[in-house]
């Protein structure tokens, strides 16, 4: 990180002001974002361990990102809209997303986990990078509606290499649309370091757009909040777009069938545990008097109550219905699906069907 | 009526569908002020305004990913692509973004997204600007796929296809744009775009055939006859869904089949209507169905391109085999 990083909040929770990003934050935001920031991770503990059960096929875990997520989520106005990838599970928590209906994608029941308009966030899009297109054409749809409103596009360091996310920059500036591109540089696509993805820091690549760029201490949630508040108003206000590079790390396994300890060493994750989000708001809290042994309490009997719930709710979850794999393919009859659909129907209805385990 | 190229009645239908929805957008390369490579686009810039006929950056996928964004937002994008040949770069938009996202969204998000392409040979075009991709849109669950044969069912099927809630890629058989046609263009578009029609009854032999290549098949349909062989001529028009209960009756009637198209015959769609034809009139067949198309070589340069393209000649000759047993 430069000199030129917005930080808020250092690692020992001392407040600093900055002048371009001032932030009057009381203790009521301070509790809401410890809160947000806390039920995240153990969302994050709780899915990993229904992964590990055999519950779900896979979980991608946030472990160290809650900071730069929850605090760009609060940014957000209830009409602003996001798009994000899959790792985005502290903007899911800001946005009320039940994770129930996250998990179930995880559980492989469903592609969608929830109704884009009901929480103001696309469902979230896998292959890397895509989603920053959509959000630059959703941001053309509010300039055309003449709507107060403003897009929040998240995605990675790797994604930054993508055409896609090229093309977006450069569809955003030209249309001045009003869209903030926040990347979490987490340092580690899968197994290949961002000095792989970009030779210069990413948050220089943002000039050659003409699009300004913010870097921030990622793992600061009151240097996310600020920026990308800051960036969302401009948006809003007619200003175009802004690039906001959120430094942080990935201290978690890409995936849960993911093995770090082959490509990094452990003494680069205990570095980054020193500057975790959560702990430097703690402290942030205790400074300023906004801390308390029941407050704490609350939110740990909260968070147990989440879990007990995503594991009553996960656990022995019976398949879908086979005949609904072929709806919603279409929004109108299509007579191949129908044909398709009938022949499973009778496949099903006949003696053949089950009569022999197929492995 | 009115008589009008298929370009003149491709930009009547979109000034109409921008006229009756205002949340049609156009967007495409060069189809601002220049009315698009072709002119299809001519003049509505002009009447409505640039937030609607939008010039975009040179970028396939920027556009078609856009589209995305902006059909969430409640609008309906008309994109055009400048040719065949260039659809690639939008290729993983339209395959895993367009095309899936209904079903991803659980029935939640339309997708009303018309993709226009130019496509086919037969203009002497240079390299990336003849090509036949249908097969691979029409293979992907979630897209529709239309192409019209001529003016008339350009200027409906163009509206139809904006119409619709689900993606269609719309292919316009460039050698076929100046062909000229009268258009109905007052009365109220009626009837399904989603199927074959018959456009010439026959007793021997069905043509099967879709776009640039209906003409071809009419004029070989017309040449067989005057050898005392009468054809009937199917444009299936819709590639997807694939319409082919007419063509099953037909064949099931004349005993023979001919599916003709510019694309490489293997794997291409004759590949389906002979497989479904051979499936369902098997005990009815005369003859082996027959398929001419495309050689199974990228698209050759110009010089070569009468010896690629299936023409009149090499219809009949499919004719021949089909009637010699």
């Amino acid at each position: 990180m430069t000199e030129d990083v917005v930080q808020l909040l250092s690692p020992d929770g001392e407040r600093h002001d900055h002048p371009d990003y001032p932030l009057d934050c009381d203790h009521e935001r301070l509790r809401a974002l410890y809160r947000d920031i806390a039920l995240t991770r153990r969302l994050d503990v709780e899915s990993t361990a229904l992964q590990r059960t055999g519950e779900l096929g896979l979980w991608c875990p946030v472990l160290g990102q809650e900071g730069a997520q929850v605090g760009a989520g609060h940014a957000m106005r209830a009409t602003d809209f996001g798009f994000t990838s899959y790792r985005e599970v502290g903007i899911f928590q800001v946005r009320d997303v039940d994770p129930v209906d996250l998990l179930h994608l995880y559980r492989g029941v469903t592609h969608a986990s929830w109704d884009p308009h009901q929480v103001g966030l696309g469902i979230f899009t896998i292959v890397i990078g895509s989603h920053a297109l959509h959000a630059v054409g959703y941001a053309m749809g509010i300039q055309r509606d003449g709507a107060d409103e403003a897009v929040l596009a998240c995605f990675g360091d790797g994604a930054t290499s993508t055409g896609d996310v090229h093309e977006a920059m450069v569809f955003a500036a030209a249309f001045a649309a009003p869209v903030v591109f926040f990347v979490q540089n987490n340092q580690w696509a899968i197994s290949v370091p961002v000095a792989r993805q970009s030779r210069a820091p990413l948050a220089t690549r943002a000039a050659g757009y003409g699009i300004p760029a913010v870097q921030i201490d990622g793992n600061d949630v009151l240097a996310s909040l600020a920026v990308t508040r800051a960036a969302l108003d401009r948006a809003r206000e007619g200003g175009g777009p802004t690039f906001i590079e959120a430094v942080t790390y990935r201290r978690g396994p890409h995936t849960t069938s993911d093995d770090p300890t082959r490509y990094r060493d452990q003494a680069e994750v205990e570095h980054w545990v020193a500057l975790d989000p959560l702990d430097r708001l703690v402290r942030h809290m205790e400074i300023v008097g906004a801390w308390d042994a029941g407050f704490a309490a609350s939110i740990d009997a909260e968070a147990d109550a989440l879990g007990e719930r995503l594991r009553d709710a996960i656990r022995g979850m019976s398949d879908p219905d086979p005949m609904t794999m072929f709806d919603h393919v279409y929004a109108e009859p299509h007579a191949q699906v129908e044909a398709d659909r009938q022949a499973l129907a009778d496949h099903l209805a006949s003696d053949v069907a089950g009569a022999v385990e197929t492995r | 009526m009115t008589s009008m190229t298929m370009v003149q009645a491709l930009n009547a239908g979109l000034r109409r569908a921008l006229e009756d929805d205002p949340k049609v957008l156009l967007m495409g390369e060069d189809i601002g002020p220049l009315g698009g490579v072709f002119r299809v686009t001519d003049g509505l810039q002009k009447d409505f305004g640039e937030d609607r006929v939008i010039d975009t950056p040179l970028a396939e996928s920027g556009i078609v990913g856009t589209a995305v964004g902006l059909a969430m937002r409640g609008y309906r994008p008309v994109l055009e692509i400048q040719f065949d040949g260039f659809v690639y770069p939008a290729f993983d938009q339209i395959v895993t973004m367009v095309a899936k996202h209904h079903y991803r969204s659980g029935g939640i998000t339309r997708m009303p997204i018309v993709i226009r392409i130019p496509y086919g040979g037969g203009i002497g075009a240079v390299e990336h600007h003849s090509e036949s991709p249908e097969a691979y849109f029409a293979h992907t669950p979630g897209l529709r796929v239309l192409t019209p044969a001529d003016a008339g069912q350009a200027y409906v099927t163009i509206q139809q296809a904006i119409a619709s809630d689900d993606p269609v890629i719309y292919f316009e058989p460039k050698r076929r744009y100046w062909d000229r046609a009268e258009v109905d263009d007052v009365a109220p578009i009626s009837g399904s775009p989603w199927s074959s029609r018959l456009v010439r009854a026959g007793d021997d032999v069905t043509l099967v055939a879709y776009g640039p290549m209906v003409r071809t098949c009419r004029e070989a349909a017309e040449a067989a006859a005057e050898d005392g062989v009468s054809c009937s001529v199917i444009d299936l028009r819709s590639l997807s869904p694939l319409d082919l209960g007419p063509v099953v009756d037909d064949v099931r009637r004349t005993g023979r089949c001919v599916v003709v198209h510019e694309a490489p015959v293997v794997l291409g769609l004759g590949a389906e209507v002979a497989s479904v034809v051979t499936e369902q009139c098997f005990f009815h067949l005369e003859a082996p169905v027959r398929r001419v198309g495309g050689a199974y070589i990228p698209y050759p340069p110009n010089r070569f391109e009468r010896h690629y393209l299936p023409d009149v000649d090499r219809v009949l000759e499919a004719i021949d085999e089909v009637t010699a047993t």
